[in-house]
């Protein structure tokens, strides 16, 4: 896709240095002259948001460490030292508190992104099933994160978390039990699970970052799916990533921002849960022990099963489930653009994702207009498997796609004779 | 609970409380305006002065204020005391001293050695420990003030609806449990500390009014500075941030125009 390099090196050094270590003429290819489709909207922005969160996150994440304290009996102290003594602390935590919450803001219009245009589908198989890796290490990093402050809810979410692996216990006697009390590094959330989730709460996002490079690799092999989700047929239809994307990018990244320092400057604890200025007590349990926002679809999927053991496999399934997604799609037609049944379920799964995380935030018993949530999270759950298992297999062979255009220059200037020469 | 609403208002759903209150249910919050809400909100100066003089002569006396230091009290954003003022604050209070150079934790008549407080110094605790603290309090434990505000549904309105609750007429059918007292806007109703504040209970140095809710809405003021002594920074350094990156996003905006000027897409 990326074809012959274009890079000619300028100058006595960059042609020394060509031949040794090619590295200038790498950036050059990926970055710069990059084919990239001239159609790509708004939506395509988030792939350059996401890397400015992660940049964000481990920046300062790093900053923080040298403040904090990974020690039961010091840990929320040394949180709360971090918000008033140390300088600009307040500002680094909630950052990098507030960054987790619009990096899965930022993940979830990603990932609904590719669910609606196809970006799955062949020839992109592997780069979906990295994102999902991608974001299944986002959720155990800041799962790990919420732990760190060591307040009420950091301490009874890892208590209720690692206790799911004890419902391994129903298939082998003592196995789950065996697992949790692994992870713990104890007979229960105590110190050394502070110290063994600080620890590799600060590995992943580099583990992270090494996923996100092999998922630009294997972008950059097929090259970008588009809103058409039809194959770039030539150089009309592209325009070189710089400067066109990384212009469009900045500007989306500079709107991104404002809403981020919105919430870091004027609502810093919107998304957080006031229990968690409370220092952990093993003694007293929360009235609800509640994740936060971006993992209540999940909770509310898990909470929704009686039992215990098929809860976590539902929950888990639900993940795994998104990996299987470039096989369970028949159709032919990769965006939603031109499949008019398969747009409306995509909206009503978003729908659904919207519902569960509503159902999650509530508690268990929770009556609504005279219903019972536990139920309306019991179809949710119902239609977030049957969105993959049965309407996209089924929809994919009984749909008649609306027609697709020749080329995404006869779709964007209506005639293709009038493409200027690029 | 914040978040609960924001999500039902983007479903479309109401989130109906029951139709029927039973007894034992929070009653709804009092709904204040706080000098310090919205994004260019500050602390009052005089409420957090007279939040002070609330905390020390009343509060104090069962709940401990640990992660405030003296010092504290003179810096830009809080009450603003003068270094003389606060270091006046912090001689009168009473700091443990021991051991000494000879090791001693006592005096001659057997007393815990002590010493004046200096502006390092953080606010001592009214109980050495939890234990003491709840046998001088039924068994309950006041909780440290240092983040109160911030440690509750509701933030300050939540403990403004505290302190000025009691005095409500109990609803028929519910009894207090003995050795608490009735306060609709606590969870269960049933709450372990003895109303606070009584009108005219502190005197303001300035003669301003010192009814319940004045007091009240004084040591809220304090107590939320307390929890968040940086606000004033965070809200003027945020003004500063959402201007610069409007401004970087219009001409990022008009960048982006110009580069894609001749090229449909």
């Amino acid at each position: 896709m990326s074809g012959p390099s274009t890079y000619v090196p300028q100058t006595g050094f960059t042609r020394w240095l060509d031949s040794r270590l090619p590295i200038l003429r790498f950036s050059h290819d990926t970055m710069m002259t990059f084919p990239t489709p001239r159609n790509l909207n708004f939506w395509y922005a988030f792939g350059a948001i996401l890397t400015f969160c992660l940049a964000v996150q481990i920046v300062t994440g790093i900053v923080l460490a040298m403040h904090y304290v990974p020690n039961a009996n010091m840990a929320f102290d040394s949180v709360e030292n971090i918000m008033r003594d140390v300088n600009y602390g307040w500002l680094l935590r909630y950052v990098h508190a507030n960054g987790a919450s619009m990096f899965f803001l930022a993940v979830y219009i990603h990932m609904f992104r590719g669910l609606y245009y196809g970006s799955y589908k062949a020839p992109r198989e592997v780069l979906w099933i990295l994102g999902v890796i991608i974001y299944l290490l986002m959720v155990m990093t800041a799962f790990m994160g919420y732990v760190l402050p060591w307040g009420q809810m950091s301490f009874w979410a890892a208590t209720v978390i690692t206790n799911l692996f004890s419902s391994l216990d129903q298939l082998v006697p003592h196995l789950g039990t065996t697992i949790a009390t692994w992870l713990w590094g104890d007979f229960a959330v105590g110190d050394a699970t502070l110290n063994r989730f600080f620890s590799l709460h600060y590995l992943l996002p580099f583990v992270i970052a090494g996923v996100v490079g092999l998922h630009i690799w294997a972008l950059h092999v097929p090259g970008n799916n588009n809103p058409l989700g039809i194959d770039v047929k030539g150089p009309q239809d592209t325009v070189p990533f710089h400067p066109y994307y990384t212009a469009k990018d900045a500007f989306y990244v500079g709107l991104f921002a404002i809403l981020f320092a919105y919430l870091v400057f004027f609502a810093p604890d919107f998304v957080g849960n006031p229990d968690n200025y409370i220092p952990a007590n093993p003694l007293v349990t929360p009235a609800d022990i509640v994740p936060e926002w971006y993992l209540l679809p999940f909770y509310a999927m898990l909470r929704s099963i009686p039992q215990k053991l098929i809860g976590v496999l539902v929950l888990g399934g639900a993940i795994v489930t998104l990996a299987f997604i470039p096989w369970l799609d028949t159709s032919r037609v990769r965006s939603n653009r031109f499949r008019p049944l398969m747009k409306q379920f995509f909206w009503l799964f978003v729908l659904d994702c919207l519902l569960l995380g509503y159902c999650g935030d509530l508690s268990v018993d929770a009556v609504r207009f005279g219903i019972p949530m536990v139920w309306v999270a019991r179809l949710g759950t119902a239609y977030y498997y049957a969105f993959f298992w049965v309407i996209m297999p089924v929809v994919g062979l009984i749909e008649t796609p609306k027609p697709l255009p020749d080329s995404i220059a006869k779709s964007v200037l209506g005639n293709p004779a009038a493409a200027p020469a690029e | 609970m914040r978040f609960t609403l924001s999500l039902g208002l983007i479903l479309g759903l109401a989130v109906a409380s029951p139709a029927l209150a039973a007894n034992g249910d929070q009653w709804p919050l009092k709904s204040m305006s706080w000098s310090f809400d919205g994004p260019l909100g500050t602390y009052n100066r005089a409420d957090l002065q007279h939040g002070f003089q609330v905390y020390k002569e009343v509060c104090s006396a069962c709940h401990s204020l640990n992660r405030i230091a003296f010092h504290n009290l003179s810096e830009p954003g809080g009450p603003s005391f003068t270094d003389v003022q606060m270091k006046a604050i912090a001689a009168a209070y009473q700091i443990d001293a021991g051991p000494n150079d000879k090791g001693e934790t006592v005096d001659d008549k057997g007393n815990p050695l002590k010493r004046s407080g200096t502006p390092a110094d953080h606010f001592p605790a009214p109980f050495a420990n939890e234990e003491a603290a709840r046998t001088a309090n039924g068994g309950a434990l006041p909780p440290d003030l240092s983040l109160i505000v911030k440690a509750r549904v509701g933030g300050p309105d939540y403990v403004y609806s505290i302190l000025t609750g009691f005095h409500e007429k109990t609803p028929a059918g519910f009894k207090v449990t003995p050795n608490k007292y009735f306060n609709p806007y606590f969870i269960g109703w049933n709450i372990s500390m003895p109303p606070p504040l009584t009108d005219g209970q502190v005197t303001f140095v300035d003669g301003a009014p010192n009814k319940i809710a004045d007091e009240a809405y004084a040591v809220v003021t304090f107590l939320a500075w307390a929890s968040e002594p940086h606000l004033e920074d965070r809200h003027r350094i945020g003004v500063g941030v959402m201007i610069f990156l409007i401004v970087l996003s219009g001409l990022l905006y008009l960048s982006y125009r110009q580069v894609w000027k001749d090229t449909p897409h």
